[in-house]
């Protein structure tokens, strides 16, 4: 078989549904975040207490899924390299619509301690769009249930709208991404 | 028999929201194990609301497409298939005389269908998983046909309401205690069948990530989920019937129906994990030999 039968290669669509529709969803969306198990930093090591028995973000309808066909949610947990970062535009772009992204950690918003590193990017925001950011260098457990309580908020609210920006804006971010990720493999079918 | 159409319809959204309740509260039974506060015992009906309207881009060839449907329909035909109410020409549903040997058939449907779309996705660990699957499936088929043809043997009839109707007249005629050996095999099948936890290799989310669904998203999702609460609460009804007596109202189906839920919930609440050779070998040990004792007596009466 020929490995085009595998993908799709034309661009993300948007969808328009009807608003009263879409406060419901969105709704039921807030209420079931299913975040992908993919830790890209040192951050990734709070995942763990926060969905077991001390911190139970189940309780919350968080829980999380291995496949990122499933998930809803990316945590950016911590320092992002460049080269994580192709990983993570790879699970970003495999994840389904709507999708959201939590940055974690003082590292996503302006490099951290690492901010003069080679090898770490900056401003994650440039590369994939980033809904709600946690502050801290960790946030603890707490923190990261506050920044999904801000999630669910924005969710609900319907301006938790990152995946929209994220088609409408593919050429910036694709162009931000090129500059940064010399070695450009990654294929672009996806979705 | 316009009506039958009706019935059938109000007996599948009935049994989605009855199994969505289940998967709901055995969360919440979860949760108060491990001590926590775990979610509401609503939460698979948003998690379902939510994976209908997530949008979906992904093409993986025809039975990909195919196989949630499969897996519904293989749930809908067990349902639909076993009395419910015994006595009840509305809530008999589409019993009939052969009903029994199509449910069988009806229950390795379904996962057929999975298989050959978890192995169309073309995801490794989808692949794998069917292959544990259908091992495991050879293993719990064995002690469930011993438990389930010796009793249309010793009653004489490949009817589940017949089954039912051999129980009638108090609780010492169900079969549960009329022919003890076949139901421990059989409800230990049941364990197999709904993979509870010895025998839970099949979806391993710490091995094998997500197991056969690994590449189904949103509304393939949606189907597949609620084609697997609907297949448990026809099973559920259909262990009812061949072991507990049936029912003759809905309150005694709901009774019975969550008694046996409570024994899968309790028994994965405490188990580690069999891998599938084990699983296999336990299947066609212990059960095999325990059915075994009430088939020879059987035939020996």
């Amino acid at each position: 078989m020929k490995e085009k039968d595998y993908f799709l290669d034309d661009r993300p669509k948007k969808l328009s549904y009807s608003e009263v529709w879409e406060k419901f969803f969105n709704w039921a969306r807030a209420q079931s975040l299913w975040v992908i198990a993919y830790g890209t930093g040192c951050g990734s090591i709070e995942i763990p207490p926060m969905v077991t028995s001390r911190f139970d973000a189940e309780r919350f309808g968080v829980s999380t899924v291995g496949t990122p066909r499933q998930a809803d949610v990316l945590i950016i947990s911590g320092y992002l390299a460049v080269k994580t970062l192709k990983r993570v535009i790879r699970v970003y772009e495999q994840m389904q619509s709507p999708k959201y992204v939590v940055g974690l950690g003082a590292c996503t918003v302006n490099g951290g301690m690492y901010y003069d590193s080679y090898n770490t990017v900056n401003l994650v925001d440039l590369y994939i769009p980033i809904d709600v950011y946690v502050a801290g260098c960790m946030p603890r457990p707490e923190a990261i249930l506050a920044g999904f309580a801000q999630l669910m908020k924005k969710i609900k609210e319907g301006r938790a709208d990152g995946w929209k920006q994220y088609i409408d804006n593919l050429d910036k971010y694709r162009k931000n991404q090129e500059k940064i990720i010399k070695n450009w493999k990654i294929p672009n079918y996806n979705w | 028999m316009w009506y039958k159409i009706l019935y059938a319809f109000l007996v599948t959204v009935g049994g989605l929201a009855y199994g969505l309740l289940l998967g709901g509260i055995s969360r919440k039974i979860t949760a108060r194990i491990h001590g926590r506060r775990g979610p509401t015992v609503f939460q698979n009906f948003i998690d379902l609301i939510k994976l209908l309207r997530k949008k979906t881009a992904i093409s993986h060839g025809t039975m990909f497409f195919l196989a949630p449907m499969f897996r519904l329909l293989g749930g809908v035909g067990v349902l639909l298939l076993v009395p419910i109410v015994y006595g009840s020409s509305i809530l008999s549903n589409f019993s009939f005389g052969g009903d029994l040997i199509v449910v069988l058939y009806f229950m390795v449907f379904g996962c057929l269908g999975m298989a050959l779309g978890a192995a169309d996705s073309g995801h490794p660990h989808s692949a794998l998983a069917p292959t544990r699957g259908l091992a495991q499936m050879a293993g719990y088929e064995l002690p469930f046909l011993i438990s389930v043809i010796g009793l249309a043997i010793a009653h004489k009839t490949v009817s589940i309401s017949g089954l039912v109707a051999a129980q009638q007249g108090g609780i010492f005629h169900w079969n549960l205690f009329q022919y003890p050996f076949l139901s421990i095999a059989g409800l230990i099948a049941m364990l197999g069948m709904y993979m509870a936890y010895p025998f839970s290799v099949v979806m391993a989310p710490q091995e094998i990530p997500v197991g056969p669904p690994t590449e189904y998203s949103s509304t393939f999702l949606s189907f597949m989920f609620s084609g697997r609460s609907i297949f448990g609460v026809g099973k559920y009804v259909l262990f009812m019937d061949l072991f507990l007596g049936g029912a003759t109202n809905l309150v005694e189906a709901f009774v019975k129906t969550f008694a046996l839920f409570l024994i899968i919930v309790f028994v994965t609440n405490v188990f580690p994990r069999y891998r599938t050779e084990q699983a296999v070998k336990f299947f066609w040990t212990y059960p095999v030999v325990i059915g075994l004792i009430d088939f020879i007596r059987i035939f020996i009466k």
